[in-house]
C-alpha cells in the first residue's frame, strides 16, 4: 500500500499539497460519531450522526424510523375499539393517557358524553400513568447521568403505581382501560384505600429523588442552562408540554380547554424560566406533585355511578342481557363483528398527555373501521427540534437533553 | 443411508464412561459458569423496554440470576435480548448486532413483537426476529410481566447448563458411511 | 369557537378560502387552495389579532375514489388567543405538490416528510425532501388506500456501512 502511495502523489513544486496529505495519519478535521438505533442513550430507536468538533457537536442529523409499526395503517384494518390496544403501545409509559385520547375524539365525533363516574376514572387513570410517566423520565434521566439509585426508586414507585393499576385494568403497563362510552371496570372493593396509601408510599420516594438530584452539584452542573431553548423557539418547532412550559409558556390544555373533570379539580401548571434541562426535570417534578393533588381529589369526589353509557349502538350491553334478551345479543354480535357505527365526519380532539398535547384526528366514513387515524405525537416536535437544542453544546450534553425531551419511540414513530 | 452401527445398543463400556466422566464435570461446570454469569445486551425497542427496566430494578432483580450487568457493547455480551418490536428497519441492524457478539451467545425473544411480531402484521414489521437471527427462548407477552421473563431466563439458564460446550465437548468422530 | 378566524380569513383571502364551515364539536375548518397555503399560513401566524404561533400538527388523507384524491389538513392554533382552527387543502393526485410552510413554522418540517413518506405528497420548497419513517429503498407509500397492510417489498442488498469513524482518509481506505 505503501507504494501505492508514493506513485499515486507524485509531489511537484508547483502542486500545493492538499491539506489530507499533510495530515495523512489524521483524517478530516470533525469527526463523525453514529450514536446508532441501537443505543442505551437512544432509548433505544433514534439514530443521531453528530459531527464532532472537538467535543462539540457542529451539527447533527437524526433518523428515525427504526419503530415504525404501522399504526395508523392497522388501525384503519380493525374496529374502533380495537384500536385501543394499538393506542395503548403508542406512548407507552402512560398508556391510558393515549386511550382516553382516541376515546374522547371518537366520542366528539359520535357526539356522545359519557357519564360522571367514567370521566373521574379515565382522569384517575390518566393521572396515574402521567405519574408513572415522570417517573421513569426521571430516573431514566438520573440513571444516565451516573445516579443509579435514582432510577431503583423510581422503578419501585412505578411498580407501586403499577401493581394498582394491574388491579383496576388487569395490565402494568398496556392498560386498554377506555372504551367507547366510558371506561372498561369499575374500581376493585378498597382500591381508593390502597391508591391512597401508595400515593403516600410515591410521594416519600419522589421527595427522596428530589432531595438526591435537585440540588445536586453534579446533576445541576449537567444540567442547568444544556439544551437552552427559548420561548418563541418553542413555539416555532412545535413543542408542548412540560417542555413548553419549561421554556415560558404556560399552556396546558387542561387548563386552556379543559375536558373531562379537570375543570372541577385544583391544580397548578408549573411553568419554567429558562428552558433548560434542569427546568424540564423540575416539570416533571412538580407535576408529580400536581398529579397527586388531583388524584387524591378526584378520589374524594367520586360518586358511584354507570360507568359507560347505556347506548347499545356504542357500548357492550351486560352479559345478562346478551344472554337473556335478543336485543342484548344482537347489538353485542354487531359491535364486535362489524363495529361500532361512527357518523362520517372528522375531529381532531387534544388531551394534555404527559408529555405535551395529544392529538387525535380520525376520519370516519361512517362504518365500523376507522376511515383514517392521525396521531399528534406530542414527543414529535421536541426530537424533531433536538438538533436545534444541541448544537453547540458539548456530546455529552446530548445525553440529558435527550432524556428530558421524553422520547417514547412507540408515539413519535406511531 | 443408515448402516448397520444405528441398529447397535447404546452401551457403553466402563471403560467409556470412566474417559467420558472428565469431559462431561468439566461441560457441566462450563454450563454452571455460563448460566450463571450472563452478560446481557438490551437490544431494546419499545413497550417491552419498560418491563426490562422493571426486571432490572429492585422488585424483580435480575441480578440474582447473575445476569444484571448490561453491556452495551455487543463484544462484550453474551446473551442478545431482543426486547420490542423489530421493524424492517431496525432488522439489518439487529442482524449486525448478533454477527458482532462473540460465541458463546444466545438470544431471547422478548415479548410477542419479537417472537412473532406480535399484532403488528403488516408492511413495517418483521413476522418475528427468529426471520433474522436464531432465537434460543420466545417469551411471549405484551408485554410480558417479570415473573414471566425471569421464568424464561430460568429456562436458558436450564439450556445453557445441559448444551454442548465448544469449549470441550468434541463432536463424535464421523462413522465409516457417514458424512 | 369563534367565527372571527374563518371571517378574518375570508376577508383577506376571498379566492383562496373556497368552503369554511363549523365542524363537530366547534372546530372552526377552511378550505383553502393549495396555491396559497404558505401565504394563508404567514397571515395566520403574523396577524395580531390571529397569531398561530404553534407549529401545526399537519397530515394527510387519502380519500381513494373521490376527486381530488388527497387532503392535507392543518390544524393551527394559538397559545395567544387561545384559538384553533383547521385548514383543509384538497391535492389532486396527478399534481401532488404543495407549497411547504417550513418558512412560516420550523416545527413543521417533519410534518411534511411523514406526508410524502406515507402518501407521496411532495412539498416544494422543503429543505429536507426525504423519508421519514420507511428505509430509502422502500416502494410505494405505505398509508395510501391502495397499498395492501401486509404488503411485502423486494429484497433490497444490504447496505455497505462506510467508515464514519475514520471518515474519509488516504487511499486504501473508503
Amino acid at each position: 500500500m505503501d507504494a501505492e502511495r508514493k506513485q499515486a502523489a507524485p509531489v511537484t513544486a508547483q502542486e500545493p499539497r492538499a491539506p489530507d496529505d499533510l495530515d495523512a495519519p489524521f483524517p478530516a478535521k470533525r469527526m463523525l460519531v453514529n450514536l446508532g438505533p441501537s443505543h442505551p442513550a437512544m432509548h433505544g430507536t433514534t439514530r443521531a450522526v453528530v459531527e464532532l468538533d472537538g467535543e462539540t457537536i457542529a451539527a447533527m442529523k437524526l433518523d428515525i424510523g427504526f419503530l415504525h409499526r404501522g399504526f395508523e395503517k392497522s388501525c384503519e384494518s380493525v374496529t374502533w375499539n380495537q384500536c385501543f390496544p394499538y393506542t395503548d403501545r403508542l406512548n407507552y409509559v402512560s398508556a391510558i393517557m393515549n386511550n382516553v385520547g382516541f376515546a374522547l375524539a371518537v366520542e366528539k365525533l359520535c357526539k356522545i358524553d359519557v357519564p360522571d363516574r367514567a370521566k373521574y376514572l379515565r382522569v384517575v387513570g390518566s393521572e396515574m400513568h402521567r405519574m408513572c410517566d415522570h417517573f421513569t423520565l426521571v430516573g431514566a434521566l438520573g440513571l444516565e447521568l451516573g445516579a443509579m439509585t435514582v432510577l431503583l426508586y423510581a422503578m419501585e414507585a412505578r411498580d407501586l403505581l403499577w401493581d394498582r393499576l394491574t388491579e383496576l385494568c388487569g395490565a402494568r403497563l398496556t392498560s386498554s382501560y377506555c372504551r367507547i362510552g366510558g371506561v372498561a371496570r369499575d374500581l376493585p372493593e378498597g382500591w381508593s384505600e390502597k391508591t391512597a396509601r401508595t400515593l403516600d408510599r410515591c410521594a416519600v420516594l419522589r421527595d427522596e429523588i428530589d432531595a438526591l438530584l435537585t440540588r445536586n452539584r453534579i446533576f445541576v452542573d449537567r444540567t442547568r442552562d444544556v439544551g437552552v431553548v427559548n420561548r418563541e423557539d418553542a413555539l416555532d418547532l412545535g413543542f408542548t408540554g412540560p417542555c413548553l412550559r419549561a421554556s415560558g409558556e404556560p399552556y396546558d390544555v387542561r387548563k386552556s380547554a379543559p375536558y373531562l373533570v379537570y375543570d372541577r379539580v385544583e391544580f397548578d401548571v408549573p411553568v419554567g424560566a429558562h428552558g433548560d434541562n434542569f427546568d424540564r426535570y423540575l416539570m416533571r417534578i412538580e407535576e408529580m406533585r400536581q398529579s397527586e393533588r388531583i388524584l387524591r381529589q378526584c378520589l374524594a369526589q367520586m360518586e358511584p355511578g354507570d360507568i359507560a353509557i347505556r347506548d347499545f349502538r356504542y357500548v357492550l350491553p351486560p352479559k345478562p342481557q346478551v344472554y337473556g334478551t335478543i336485543e342484548g345479543l344482537m347489538a353485542h354480535f354487531k359491535i364486535i363483528m362489524e363495529g361500532i357505527k361512527v357518523p362520517a365526519g372528522e375531529a381532531y380532539s387534544y388531551t394534555e398527555a404527559a408529555n405535551g398535547e395529544l392529538g387525535f384526528y380520525v376520519v370516519s366514513d361512517g362504518g365500523g373501521r376507522p376511515y383514517k387515524l392521525g396521531i399528534r405525537a406530542p414527543g414529535w416536535p421536541m426530537v424533531a427540534g433536538l438538533p436545534h437544542m444541541v448544537v453547540g453544546s458539548l456530546l455529552a450534553d446530548l445525553i440529558p437533553t435527550f432524556d428530558t425531551i421524553n422520547m417514547i419511540g412507540g408515539e413519535v414513530e406511531q | 443411508m443408515a448402516s448397520e452401527m444405528d441398529l447397535v445398543p447404546g452401551i457403553t463400556t466402563r471403560r467409556e464412561e470412566a474417559q467420558n466422566a472428565l469431559q462431561k464435570m468439566v461441560s457441566k461446570g462450563l454450563g454452571w459458569a455460563r448460566k450463571y454469569s450472563l452478560f446481557q445486551y438490551p437490544f431494546v425497542t419499545a413497550c417491552c423496554g419498560m418491563e426490562f427496566m422493571s426486571l432490572a430494578a429492585s422488585r424483580y432483580d435480575l441480578d440474582r440470576f447473575g445476569a444484571a450487568l448490561p453491556r452495551f457493547s455487543p463484544r462484550q455480551a453474551d446473551l442478545l435480548i431482543v426486547v420490542g418490536t423489530v421493524n424492517c428497519k431496525q432488522a439489518p441492524i439487529l442482524k449486525r448486532v448478533h454477527e458482532q457478539m462473540a460465541d458463546p451467545k444466545w438470544v431471547v425473544a422478548f415479548g410477542v413483537c419479537a417472537s412473532s411480531g406480535g399484532f403488528y402484521d403488516n408492511y413495517a414489521t418483521v413476522q418475528g426476529i427468529d426471520r433474522v437471527v436464531p432465537v434460543d427462548v420466545y417469551i411471549p407477552g405484551c408485554p410480558p410481566r417479570p415473573e414471566q421473563v425471569l421464568d424464561g431466563i430460568i429456562l436458558l439458564q436450564k439450556k445453557i447448563q445441559g448444551q454442548p460446550h465448544k469449549l470441550i465437548d468434541r463432536l463424535p468422530p464421523a462413522l465409516p458411511g457417514q458424512g | 369557537m369563534s367565527k372571527a378566524v374563518i371571517d378574518a380569513l375570508r376577508a383577506r383571502f376571498p379566492d383562496a378560502v373556497n368552503d369554511a364551515y363549523e365542524g363537530v364539536g366547534g372546530d372552526d375548518v377552511a378550505f383553502v387552495r393549495k396555491e396559497n397555503v404558505a401565504e394563508v399560513c404567514r397571515f395566520l401566524k403574523d396577524d395580531p389579532a390571529l397569531r398561530f404561533d404553534l407549529a401545526p400538527y399537519v397530515t394527510a388523507v387519502d380519500y381513494l375514489g373521490v376527486e381530488p384524491r388527497f387532503e392535507v389538513v392543518y390544524n393551527l392554533f394559538s397559545t395567544v388567543h387561545n384559538h384553533r382552527v383547521r385548514l383543509r387543502v384538497k391535492v389532486p393526485e396527478e399534481d401532488a405538490v404543495v407549497p411547504t410552510i417550513t418558512g412560516v413554522w420550523r416545527g413543521a418540517n417533519w410534518f411534511e416528510r411523514y406526508c410524502w413518506d406515507m402518501y407521496g405528497i411532495r412539498f416544494e420548497g422543503h429543505p429536507d425532501h426525504r423519508r421519514l419513517f420507511m428505509y430509502e429503498e422502500f416502494v410505494g407509500h405505505p398509508l395510501r388506500k391502495d397499498y395492501p397492510l401486509r404488503g411485502r417489498q423486494p429484497l433490497v442488498a444490504e447496505r455497505d456501512v462506510p467508515d464514519l469513524y475514520r471518515g474519509p482518509g488516504p487511499a486504501g481506505r473508503d
